[in-house]
């Protein structure tokens, strides 16, 4: 106990850390499942459905056969830069969520705050810099493979990447004037409050120019579809990681999926107020949205293992459902209710954005290569250049008038 | 031994390090991936001497922009491994000396310096971290004339690049 309150920076930035890991590990794998399942819904099929109930072991199912296939090294490729490319992708992905808040600085524990990692006074900048530096996992994949396709599809990615960031970063500068700081805590903040009493003050009225760019760009920049060209298979094959096998492919999977929970967490704070609740504090009732969620919940999926399900998956669904039922019951504690409310409507916000994402991929075709460049300098780039002239002059207007 | 006394010896090792690599590599595309590494461990230096968005912008611009467009131009080239011909004479007897004479000078302006004391005060001694208010407050006031001035510069290499990229039509 001693070591604990000595040194409560180092500890509770090491719980932070690993908390943050575990539960980041298990998002990622069921983000796949969340992909596969709500484009199945969208193209009228199921999804996974057989390995558990309603598929939900299908990224363990997934794991294990990763694990065990074989790894192949194609010959004449860089073995180092072979190897490095993927744990580049990987890491640089994951480590972009230690700046983000989950949820307000009050939740704090041995003082310090507990639901973000670190609390950076440039919390903005720092993610970018980290991201910028994404390119390399594809770029040098694509290299280091020795191989056609991955050369041509790692060329095409750094392209892209490099075109689109300058789009993203000025989308979003808009939202930097706006509320004067590059701190996440204080950018959310600078959000509080309600035109007309219930409709939020998020950024993103005042800026929906820039979220559409942002927004745009930001599916480009993590090599999503309708800009999927990276991968583009009926050119490419499999684009920068076609001779990838094995874990190493799992992991430039993995950090497909983690640059997208990024981008959407930044989204969320940026233009949606972060762990901000839509509904004004007097609207008391809505504290209690996120138990009476996972109880209804619990409820449907009650309903699912009396009615539906059959054999094995009924014992999963047993224990899925205790689980959702004991969570939401907890929730109903004043304390636990009163730190849930951040975290809830912070990740609802980033889970529906995500959403969107998938939702595109689902229902847009593959730009050509010719039409992705032009329409990301021609006209993402004025169009976010322009937003951000207009959003200064705003700014600097009543200074102006008042020199005379 | 502090900590960011520890990460500064690491850090430097690293640097010094990667720029090495950077001379000996024969594979272009190791060389670029080593000045990556040089551009990195000297954003964390600027870090540990309390400048945040200076480390930031270190990141952003030299390993995420200049560094990721020499790899693109590698890539693209195909350039093949380089061939290594007999060193030269000159280098030997007047460049290895000189060079050393260089470090050795540099080592000396560097304690002297203003940085080079506060490594030498294990960083501890001063916490100064510079907010981007106060260095953009610098920036378009007192050092307004400079900043346009360069980003004229650059305007006109742009320019410059599309010219020469022009010439043939």
């Amino acid at each position: 106990m001693d070591f604990i309150t000595q040194h409560p920076v180092l500890v509770v930035s090491l719980a932070k850390i690993v908390g943050l890991m575990f539960v980041l590990m298990t998002t990622l794998a069921y983000l796949s499942w969340f992909e596969r399942k709500v484009i199945a819904h969208i193209q009228s099929r199921w999804g996974p459905y057989y390995v558990g109930a309603h598929g939900l072991l299908q990224p363990l199912a997934d794991g294990v056969k990763f694990l065990f296939k074989e790894d192949l090294t194609p010959p004449g490729a860089d073995r180092f830069v072979y190897i490095l490319a993927p744990m580049l992708a990987l890491t640089l992905a994951m480590t972009t969520l230690a700046l983000i808040p989950f949820g307000p600085p009050s939740v704090q524990w041995l003082g310090e705050s507990t639901l973000i990692v670190a609390n950076s006074s440039i919390g903005l900048m720092v993610v970018f810099a980290i991201t910028s530096m994404g390119v390399y996992g594809v770029a040098l994949a694509g290299w280091s493979s020795n191989s056609k396709y991955p050369l041509l599809g790692g060329l095409r990615s750094s392209a892209q990447m490099i075109s689109y960031e300058v789009a993203l970063t000025l989308a979003v500068v808009g939202v930097v004037l706006l509320s004067g700081t590059l701190n996440f805590n204080e950018m959310i903040q600078s959000q509080s409050g309600y035109y007309l009493h219930f409709v939020p003050r998020w950024n993103v009225v005042p800026q929906i120019v820039g979220f559409l760019c942002y927004f745009m760009s930001a599916v480009a920049e993590t090599n999503r579809a309708p800009f999927d060209l990276p991968e583009g298979e009926t050119e490419l094959v499999g684009g920068f990681h076609t001779e990838y096998s094995s874990f190493k492919f799992a992991m430039f999977f993995m950090a497909e999926y983690a640059n997208m929970i990024t981008v959407s967490c930044l989204a969320t704070i940026l233009f949606f107020g972060g762990w901000l609740s839509p509904f004004p504090e007097s609207w008391i009732f809505m504290r209690y949205l996120p138990p009476a969620g996972l109880l209804a919940l619990a409820v449907y999926l009650a309903y699912d293992t009396v009615v539906l399900a059959r054999g094995i998956a009924r014992i999963q669904l047993i224990v899925v459902t205790a689980g959702a039922l004991v969570i939401g019951l907890a929730c109903l504690h004043p304390v636990v209710l009163a730190i849930i409310q951040g975290p809830f409507w912070f990740l609802l916000k980033v889970g529906l954005i995500m959403f969107f994402y998938v939702w595109t991929r689902a229902t847009l075709p593959r730009l050509r290569y010719d039409q992705l460049m032009s329409f990301g300098w021609k006209f993402l780039l004025p169009v976010a250049l322009a937003n951000l002239v207009i959003t200064a002059l705003v700014k600097v207007w009543p200074l102006l008038v008042n020199h005379g | 031994m502090t900590l960011p006394f520890i990460m500064f010896f690491v850090c430097a090792a690293l640097a010094v390090i990667g720029a090495f690599t950077l001379i000996v590599a024969r594979e272009p595309i190791h060389s670029a991936l080593a000045l990556v590494l040089v551009m990195v461990s000297l954003a964390v230096l600027y870090l540990l001497l309390g400048a945040e968005f200076i480390a930031a912008v270190q990141i952003i611009v030299y390993a995420g922009a200049i560094m990721v467009l020499f790899v693109f131009v590698i890539m693209l080239l195909n350039a093949g491994v380089e061939e290594r011909t007999d060193y030269s004479k000159l280098a030997k007897y007047a460049g290895l000396p000189f060079g050393f004479f260089l470090l050795l000078a540099l080592a000396y302006w560097m304690l002297e310096s203003f940085i080079g004391k506060q490594i030498a005060n294990g960083l501890g001694g001063t916490n100064a971290s510079v907010s981007t208010r106060e260095l953009s407050a610098q920036l378009f006031q007192k050092y307004l004339f400079p900043f346009e001035a360069t980003s004229i510069l650059i305007l006109i290499a742009i320019l410059g690049a599309l010219v020469l990229a022009k010439k043939d039509e």
